[in-house]
C-alpha cells in the first residue's frame, strides 16, 4: 500500500533541513535567496521583506528567472511549511539544487513572531494590461514594473536624444520624467524631435513634451524646469532624480553635469551625436569612470563641433536615444550589463557599433575623491569655453 | 598595415574617409605616419611636445593605449586603431 500524503510529507520533512523563521531573518540580512512559494493572492496579503515570489504550481518552469546557479543555498516558505516542504523536495530531486531548506511554520509563524511584513503595491487592472508585455518577462514581472513606477529619471533636453527617450521611457511606465529644457519648438527640430509636433512649432518644448508624454501614459508624472541647466540649479535639481539623461550639447554644461552626478552619486547616461555616428556610455558614480576619467579636458574649438549648428541624420538620435533608454531601463531594473566602464561608438553609415573600454582615472580630479570633499566651486570647472566658441564663428 | 578608424570630426582632414591604412609596427609610428600622409591631423591630434593630445583617446582594438605602452604599443597588420575626440551635440 502506498504511503500516505502525511506519511509522504513526514519522509520529506526528515530529508530536508527546516529553518526556524529567526535563522531566515538573520539569512535575509546577509542577503540570501529567500524565495515564497505560495500563491499569487496569498503574496498579495504581504510576504517576507526582500523574498522572491515563485509560486509553487510554476517552481519548475520559473526558478530559473530567481536562482540559476543550483549550489547557492535557497529557503522556501509558504503558509505553514508543508507547500515549501514539496516545493525543496521538487528542487533538490527534480532540479538538482543542492542547499535547499523549508522554513518551520511557514509565513503564519513569522508574522506571529511580530517579524517585519512587506506588502506588495498592487497594479490596476488598466496597469496590469498596460504593462502586460513586461509583466510576461522575468527580467522585469510585477516587482520590475513597480521599480519602473517608482523610478524618476531627469532627461536633460528635450530634444533629438530627449524625445525617443521621453517616448519609449513613458511608455515604461517610468512614474516621473524630469526634463530641463528651455527652448521653444522650431520647424528644423520636427525631422528628429518626434515628441513635438507641427502644430506646436513655437509652444516651449517642456509643455509640448509633456502634451505627448500624458497622451500616451498617464501613469507617468512630467516634472518641467524650463531653464537653461547652469551650475546655479543644477544642485537644486538633480537630487530628485535616480538617473540622468545626458543629450547636451555643449562640453561645459557636460563637465558640470559631471562633477555634479558624481558628488551625488546619480548615474549618468550619456549620448553624443553628429552626421551619422553617435556615442554612447554609462557613467556610474564609483563603480566606473567618470566622464572626466574619459576626456579629463575639452577638445579646441575647431574640434568640438558642439560649437555650432550641425547636421544630423534625423534617425540616428532615435537610435542613440533609445540606446540610452535601454540603459536607463536596466539600471533601473538591476538587469544585464549596464555600459558602464565602456563606451560605444554606432557609425550609421558603415552599420557598425564598435566598444572600446574606459578605465577610472586615479588621478581624476573629481571622482578620485571623497564626494563630500566637491565643493561648489569646483563643479564644471572648465575653460573660457563660451569665447573659445565665440572666436571660431 | 593596421587600419585606423577616423572619427568624424578628422575626416575632413583625411578626405572625408572613414577608415585609412597607415605603415608602422606601434602607436607612434602608425599615427605619424598618417599625420605624414594628411598633415591637417598633425596638429589634431600631437602637441607641441610631440606626444597624443589630452584631448584625443586612441584604442589599439578596444584598449585605450595610455593603459598599454603609449604610443610605443606595439600595433599588429589584424589591428585596428581607434581615434576617439570628445563629442558633445544632442539636444538643439
Amino acid at each position: 500500500m502506498s504511503p500516505s500524503g502525511a506519511e509522504v510529507l513526514r519522509q520529506i520533512k526528515d530529508r530536508i533541513d527546516e529553518v526556524d523563521p529567526a535563522l531566515v531573518r538573520d539569512q535575509l540580512r546577509d542577503g540570501a535567496l529567500v524565495i515564497d512559494v505560495r500563491q499569487d493572492d496569498e503574496w498579495a496579503t504581504g510576504h517576507l521583506p526582500g523574498a522572491r515570489h515563485v509560486p509553487k504550481s510554476h517552481l519548475e518552469s520559473r526558478i530559473e528567472g530567481v536562482a540559476t546557479d543550483r549550489s547557492q543555498p535557497v529557503v522556501l516558505y509558504c503558509a505553514s511549511g508543508q507547500r515549501s516542504a514539496w516545493a525543496a523536495r521538487t528542487l533538490i530531486e527534480d532540479l538538482g539544487f543542492e542547499h535547499v531548506s523549508s522554513m518551520t511554520g511557514g509565513f503564519t509563524l513569522w508574522k506571529d513572531r511580530g517579524y517585519e511584513v512587506e506588502v506588495p503595491r498592487f497594479m490596476s487592472a488598466e496597469q496590469r494590461d498596460r504593462y502586460s508585455r513586461h509583466l510576461l518577462l522575468n527580467e522585469v514581472g510585477a516587482e520590475g514594473q513597480q521599480k519602473l513606477l517608482d523610478a524618476k529619471v531627469l532627461l536633460l533636453g528635450a530634444g533629438g536624444l530627449g524625445s525617443p527617450a521621453a517616448l519609449y521611457l513613458a511608455a515604461a511606465g517610468i512614474g516621473t520624467l524630469g526634463i530641463v529644457d528651455d527652448d521653444v519648438v522650431d520647424l528644423s527640430n520636427l525631422q528628429r524631435q518626434v515628441i513635438h509636433s507641427s502644430e506646436r512649432v513655437g509652444v516651449s518644448k517642456v509643455d509640448s513634451a509633456e502634451q505627448t508624454i500624458n497622451a500616451l501614459n498617464p501613469d507617468v508624472k512630467v516634472e518641467k524646469h524650463k531653464l537653461r541647466l547652469g551650475a546655479d540649479n543644477i544642485m537644486d535639481i538633480l537630487p530628485n532624480y535616480d538617473i540622468v539623461v545626458d543629450g547636451l550639447d555643449n562640453f561645459p554644461t557636460r563637465y558640470l553635469l559631471n562633477d555634479a552626478s558624481v558628488r551625488l552619486r546619480i548615474p549618468v547616461v550619456s549620448a553624443a551625436i553628429l552626421g551619422f555616428d553617435g556615442q554612447l556610455s554609462v557613467f556610474k558614480p564609483y563603480e566606473g569612470p567618470c566622464y572626466r576619467c574619459l576626456f579629463p579636458v575639452p577638445p579646441p574649438a575647431e574640434l568640438a563641433p558642439s560649437c555650432g549648428a550641425n547636421g544630423v541624420i534625423g534617425v540616428l538620435p532615435g537610435t542613440m536615444g533609445l540606446l540610452q533608454a535601454t540603459e536607463v531601463i536596466k539600471l533601473i531594473l538591476h538587469i544585464g550589463n549596464p555600459l558602464i566602464g565602456r563606451l560605444l561608438m554606432y557609425d550609421a553609415l558603415a552599420a557598425t557599433i564598435t566598444a572600446v573600454k574606459i578605465r577610472r582615472d586615479p588621478n581624476c580630479p573629481i571622482c578620485s575623491r571623497d564626494p563630500d570633499d566637491i565643493t561648489d566651486d569646483e563643479l564644471g570647472v572648465f575653460p573660457d569655453y563660451e569665447a573659445f566658441c565665440a572666436g571660431v564663428h | 598595415m593596421a587600419t585606423i578608424r577616423i572619427p568624424p570630426v578628422l575626416r575632413a582632414s583625411v578626405g572625408g574617409e572613414r577608415e585609412i591604412r597607415a605603415d608602422g609596427s606601434n602607436v607612434g609610428e602608425i599615427l605619424r605616419a598618417m599625420a605624414e600622409a594628411h598633415p591637417e591631423t598633425q596638429t589634431q591630434l600631437f602637441g607641441s611636445d610631440g606626444d597624443l593630445n589630452r584631448y584625443v583617446n586612441v584604442y589599439v582594438n578596444d584598449e585605450d593605449v595610455r593603459v598599454l605602452d603609449g604610443l610605443d604599443t606595439p600595433v599588429g597588420e589584424a589591428d585596428t586603431l581607434v581615434i576617439l575626440p570628445a563629442m558633445a551635440g544632442g539636444s538643439r
